[in-house]
């Protein structure tokens, strides 16, 4: 009924399709095109040619995409309410990612697990050391980065009540953030990296990708700029602290010099401890404001949404954003304990790291207290059980953190399985969770459907990749102080007690054991998908149109 | 270029942090807590609630 009105108050201002965006993005996009077809005719490098024609398909791609939607006028969606459209592609792109990338990473654990079974010298691009920026980038960049598109998307309209800004600039963002994805994970493959961790792609991908993220935060501060909401809700802060933040550090820990325009190499401005150091201030800041901030964004609107109860308390939710944003940069440091870095920088890294237990732990003790008053859907909903078990896993690793930047626990915890231990109670536990909860949530609101298909398929999902969960943690705890004990071992001699061959052989039953937890964690994603999909494809729709109607109201009334 | 070595620049960063940060909290922690703003926060709270769309 709502859609009817507005279509009709629509109708009569009906924007001209001869829009900017609608010159600016093709534009872009031919540019891209022509650029790419001079590197497959010029370049010596047979990597660059493979890269350049991946890039052509995807820019061809999404030209064939904008001329789909908008060459008969502008598609009835841009003309009503909330963009949806593209969030869905969000989710869609989201599990697809997920799958794909968690898949690496079994097929990692088992290379790990059994080196003889997974090694083909005659296939350089199943080694290990090029499927395992594979695995990181595909599960933190494009499983968490469509995630954040699809829920800052959602989020944003919904707390401003307004539409997404720039017509079809959401659209160029998520198929150009995806683009990036094809080019980054194609290029490890084939070889291509500029070797600093989560930051891998070469200097071309780091092009592509600031121009996407410039459209990412335009698409974000235009929808915060007309806004209809005085306020501008927490989410909101914490989603645009992780834009804007990564977009300063993905420039300056990617300036560097292409060997040549024609060629995939390039060097980094920087050089020795100075490196270092810019590397880890964007390795850890990718962990406080890509896996944290942002998915603090999706914790502080789901939660509450979900249980149905206002955030527990509003002010802190305030302190917690100034303190976690201010104290997070500062970081960094601590994954150069005894290194060449000077030891007060040292010493800086490792106390901001403790401080910063206190904000962490003030967000989660905000989202769990959200939960009070509405406990017992814990006991029925295990969407919401998804989402508070995610908020868990935030407090136990920013605990767990902490304690390993404190240079005695580093001394024996750093380079081993502990680490690895640590950023999968992270990864699996709180942005893994968080990330399902609220794609469970979403899917039945954005495809308009009564509710999801199966809730004890939910359930499945939810004991199954818990229990997947415990095994990888308590796994690589056990591996990695057991390894970091046998590397410092010295017998009566002073000569050292253990080979290193030694440590490895002994930490191969936990490498099983970690590649069953990571499967059952995959296992768990699989009926998650198989779930959504029924979801998406069932038949019993919800009453009310919820995409539309509120804004469409609103509207009218103007 | 003589006043400004490596170890001015450390000195006055590790020893004005502490005052910048301080600073920073208190601004931050007083804007939360400030009286005037409990009504608005309070209210804020309910945000996500009040978008009157999703599973109801």
């Amino acid at each position: 009924m709502k859609r009817k009105t507005s279509a009709m108050t629509t109708a009569t201002d009906l924007p001209s399709p001869l829009r900017f965006d609608l010159a600016l993005f093709p534009a872009l996009l031919a540019l891209g095109f022509i650029a790419a077809l001079i590197e497959v005719a010029r370049s010596p490098d047979p990597a660059m040619v493979v890269q350049a024609w991946t890039f052509m398909a995807c820019m061809g791609g999404i030209g064939i995409f904008y001329l789909a939607t908008y060459a008969g006028g502008l598609p009835r969606e841009e003309r009503t309410g909330y963009a949806t459209n593209v969030i869905k592609a969000g989710v869609v792109a989201s599990m697809f990612w997920g799958i794909a990338g968690m898949l690496v990473g079994v097929i990692i654990a088992l290379q790990l697990s059994f080196p003889n079974l997974f090694y083909f010298p005659d296939l350089p691009w199943t080694n290990f050391g090029r499927l395992r920026p594979l695995h990181t980038s595909a599960v933190i960049f494009a499983f968490g980065g469509n995630v954040l598109i699809a829920t800052s998307f959602y989020v944003v309209q919904r707390t401003c009540k307004a539409r997404l800004f720039g017509g079809s600039l959401p659209w160029f963002v998520f198929w150009g953030y995806n683009t990036f994805i094809v080019l980054a994970g194609t290029g490890y493959l084939l070889g291509v990296t500029q070797a600093r961790e989560y930051a891998e792609p070469e200097w071309y991908a780091d092009l592509w990708l600031t121009i996407v993220w410039v459209g990412y935060l335009a698409t974000f501060l235009g929808t915060i700029v007309k806004r209809k909401e005085p306020h501008i809700y927490v989410a909101n802060w914490f989603f645009l602290a992780f834009i804007a933040t990564i977009a300063v550090l993905h420039i300056v820990n990617n300036l560097a010099l292409p060997v040549s325009l024609l060629e995939t190499k390039s060097v980094s401005l920087f050089s020795g401890v100075q490196d270092a150091l810019i590397q880890w201030w964007y390795g850890h800041n990718a962990v406080g404001f890509f896996l944290t901030a942002g998915f603090l964004g999706i914790m502080y609107y789901f939660v509450p949404k979900r249980a149905d109860r206002p955030v527990y308390s509003y002010r802190l939710s305030i302190v917690h954003f100034w303190t976690l944003i201010f104290i997070y940069i500062w970081a960094g440091p601590h994954h150069l304990l005894y290194t060449a870095l000077p030891d007060w920088a040292q010493t800086l890294g490792m106390t901001f790291s403790v401080i910063l237990w206190m904000p962490s732990w003030g967000g989660m003790i905000n989202g769990l207290m959200t939960l009070s008053g509405a406990w017992d859907k814990l006991r029925t909903d295990p969407v919401l059980r998804m989402l508070v078990v995610s908020v868990a896993f935030y407090g136990m690793s920013t605990f767990e953190g902490p304690v390993m930047s404190v240079r005695t626990v580093n001394a024996l915890s750093h380079y081993t399985n502990w680490t690895i231990g640590h950023v999968h109670s992270g990864a699996l536990g709180w942005v893994g969770y968080v990330s399902f909860g609220a794609l469970y949530c979403l899917v039945p609101w954005l495809w308009n459907k009564k509710k999801l298909y199966s809730n004890a398929l939910v359930e499945w999902h939810f004991w199954v990749s818990t229990l997947g969960i415990v095994l990888y943690i308590t796994s690589m705890w056990v591996a990695g102080i057991m390894q970091g004990l046998m590397w410092r071992a010295y017998n009566d001699y002073g000569f050292l007690e253990y080979s290193f061959v030694e440590t490895v052989q002994a930490m191969h039953p936990y490498y099983v054991i970690r590649t069953i937890g990571g499967l059952l964690y995959l296992g768990g994603v699989l009926i998650m998908a198989y779930n959504l999909w029924r979801t998406v494809r069932s038949s019993e729709t919800a009453a009310t149109e919820p995409a539309v109607a509120p804004l469409a109201a609103l509207e009218a009334a103007q | 270029m003589e006043g400004l070595t490596y170890d001015t620049v450390l000195a006055f960063c590790q020893s004005w942090s502490v005052v910048y940060f301080s600073l920073m909290f208190a601004v931050a922690f007083a804007y939360a807590f400030w009286p005037s703003n409990k009504k608005r926060f309070s209210e804020a709270a309910y945000m996500p609630l009040r978008d009157s769309d999703g599973d109801e």
